[in-house]
């Protein structure tokens, strides 16, 4: 690693990191504001929620939640903190290389007398470290959203702690399948368009759960490997998902360091 | 000693040419002109030694050591400005020094304020508040900072103003005296003229010549210009003489051979003028592109 890249690299995010923690922050507090509505009034919003097409839940990821807990009701606002987290990640993950190449600065950063993979490993240290500040955003706000909302009542700790340490995971898959795309394509152009296409791509396959019963496919997006309402109602992972998740990203990963080590770095044409 | 070896070098982008099978060797304190037109492949020559893309074949070495496996090494030793610079926006011009400097073992301040000041750069400005020469600027003292023994120049003068350029040169030439190997491509052959002592010319890719720029202009054709009453073209069209033309009592042309043939024809001449000259880098490089 050189930390000199490390530094350039985690200030260059900065302000990106600093606008998503907070926004999700906001997200948090604010969504688990209306927690004491939703729990008090359990019975009649299950009522609602029974009326629902069975389909229409499955979309919301609402079929197998229980919104009159504590933590029922977190899981379903951490549904969307999951999609941000999926964007952003993708989105460091997507412009780790590329931006310096369509911006033109990957001349400047090659030409240094530094390897590929030490350059490799400073970006991605720095963009985990960018991620770890959202991540450790993520976990003060929820304890401060149920201390505010929800004094006194009990839940399962352990579930809850369970389901925070998926963010880590969930952040890494992104980021590295955000990168070895990028690596694979010939040029990323503007980084955002993939970054939200991966996200939205992954939320929406995750929704297809249920809608068609038992469809594998949805076996490949980490909203499925870590999924919430699962995690906080069963105290569990499911073992196999999240050991394919981590495959994955451990792959695409080792992917990245050969293909950037391989890759040919084209001037101005 | 050679400082770069390029042996049978090829590069291909999928189906299109970069360069093929081109070889040259650098010698340590020259400067070498590396002239020809625009895509000729002079920077994929200089991207590839500098292990920013991979060669399809053949070998290249720096100082010894070979491009593609000890790229780090090798530039711990190397200053390179690009034709065009393009540097993180965001940062000030002090900022993104410091940062380059910060690669290198050693402490660059000193001579980064030197040459900042020689090249009378504003430190303290946003890279992206700066015009296209001042970026230039800022490209020649970050290639310059970290006092390299080998420098490469890739079309260094595009965007500076001829006083820049002037004071660019000097500078080149005090790292030359200094003992600095450097490898100057360019397409403008006045500058390579006057600065470089070999060159090597590239043509579609592949290297057209390599020689000593004044073996090269005295083994190549002589200008000759005769003004002489009744002179006939005819008496001049010898072998070894081309593109003969008369206007107005004037007979020009260029020749190669034994030049005494063409001394013989003119003594019997009365002549009013003659020169005979050697011929510009630009008019040998015109007669190697003609050919093709």
């Amino acid at each position: 690693m050189n930390r000199h890249i490390f530094r350039h690299e985690f200030l260059i995010r900065l302000r990106s990191v600093i606008t998503w923690s907070l926004s999700l922050a906001l997200l948090i507090i604010l969504f688990y504001s209306f927690s004491p509505v939703f729990i008090d009034e359990a019975a009649l919003m299950n009522q609602v929620l029974a009326n629902f097409p069975p389909q229409m839940k499955a979309v919301f990821g609402l079929n197998n939640m229980d919104l009159a807990t504590a933590l029922g009701f977190f899981s379903f606002i951490f549904l969307f903190v999951q999609l941000c987290l999926a964007i952003q990640a993708g989105n460091y993950g997507f412009g780790l290389v590329s931006i310096e190449e369509t911006e033109l600065t990957a001349d400047f950063l090659l030409t240094r007398p530094v390897s590929r993979t030490q350059i490799l490993t400073s970006k991605l240290l720095a963009a985990l470290a960018s991620l770890a500040l959202t991540n450790a955003v993520i976990w003060i706000s929820t304890f401060i959203a149920i201390g505010l909302f929800q004094p006194g009542r009990d839940f399962e700790m352990r579930n809850l702690l369970l389901l925070l340490a998926t963010i880590l995971p969930f952040q890494l898959f992104f980021l590295s399948v955000g990168l070895i795309v990028s690596l694979l394509v010939r040029r990323v152009r503007s980084v955002t368009p993939y970054a939200l296409g991966l996200g939205f791509g992954m939320y929406v396959l995750n929704s297809l759960n249920g809608i068609f019963d038992e469809v594998a496919i949805e076996w490949i997006t980490p909203f499925k490997h870590f999924d919430a309402a699962a995690i906080t109602t069963t105290g569990s992972y499911d073992t196999r998902l999240v050991a394919l998740n981590l495959a994955v990203s451990l792959l695409a990963l080792v992917l990245s360091y050969w293909r950037y080590n391989q890759r040919d770095v084209h001037a101005v044409s | 000693m050679c400082i770069i070896e390029v042996e049978g070098l090829t590069k291909y982008y999928g189906k299109s040419r970069g360069i093929v099978d081109v070889s040259f060797g650098v010698e340590q304190g020259e400067i070498f002109g590396f002239i020809g037109p625009n895509g000729a492949g002079k920077s994929t020559t200089i991207r590839l030694l500098l292990s920013l893309i991979h060669p399809t074949s053949g070998r290249a070495t720096v100082f010894g050591k070979d491009v593609t496996k000890d790229g780090p090494e090798i530039r711990k030793d190397i200053g390179y400005l690009p034709s065009e610079v393009y540097y993180y926006e965001g940062m000030k011009v002090i900022d993104l020094l410091k940062y380059s400097a910060s690669f290198f073992q050693k402490d660059c301040t000193q001579r980064m304020q030197e040459l900042s000041e020689y090249m009378e750069l504003e430190l303290n400005r946003r890279i992206s508040d700066l015009s296209y020469g001042n970026k230039k600027k800022v490209g020649i003292v970050q290639g310059l900072l970290h006092s390299p023994s080998l420098l490469f120049l890739d079309e260094p003068t595009a965007g500076l103003d001829p006083l820049m350029q002037r004071k660019f040169f000097d500078l080149v030439r005090q790292e030359n005296a200094r003992g600095v190997t450097v490898f100057f491509s360019s397409h403008i052959l006045g500058e390579v003229q006057r600065m470089c002592t070999r060159v090597g010319i590239i043509r579609e890719g592949r290297i057209a010549e390599v020689s000593d720029i004044k073996t090269l202009q005295q083994n190549n054709y002589k200008k000759v210009r005769i003004v002489a009453e009744g002179l006939d073209p005819q008496a001049f069209d010898l072998p070894g003489v081309t593109n003969l033309s008369k206007e107005n009592g004037t007979l020009s042309f260029f020749f190669k051979g034994n030049i005494n043939q063409v001394v013989q024809q003119v003594s019997a001449l009365q002549l009013s003028d003659i020169t005979i000259e050697e011929p510009t880098l630009e008019e040998i490089f015109m007669h190697y592109y003609e050919q093709a």
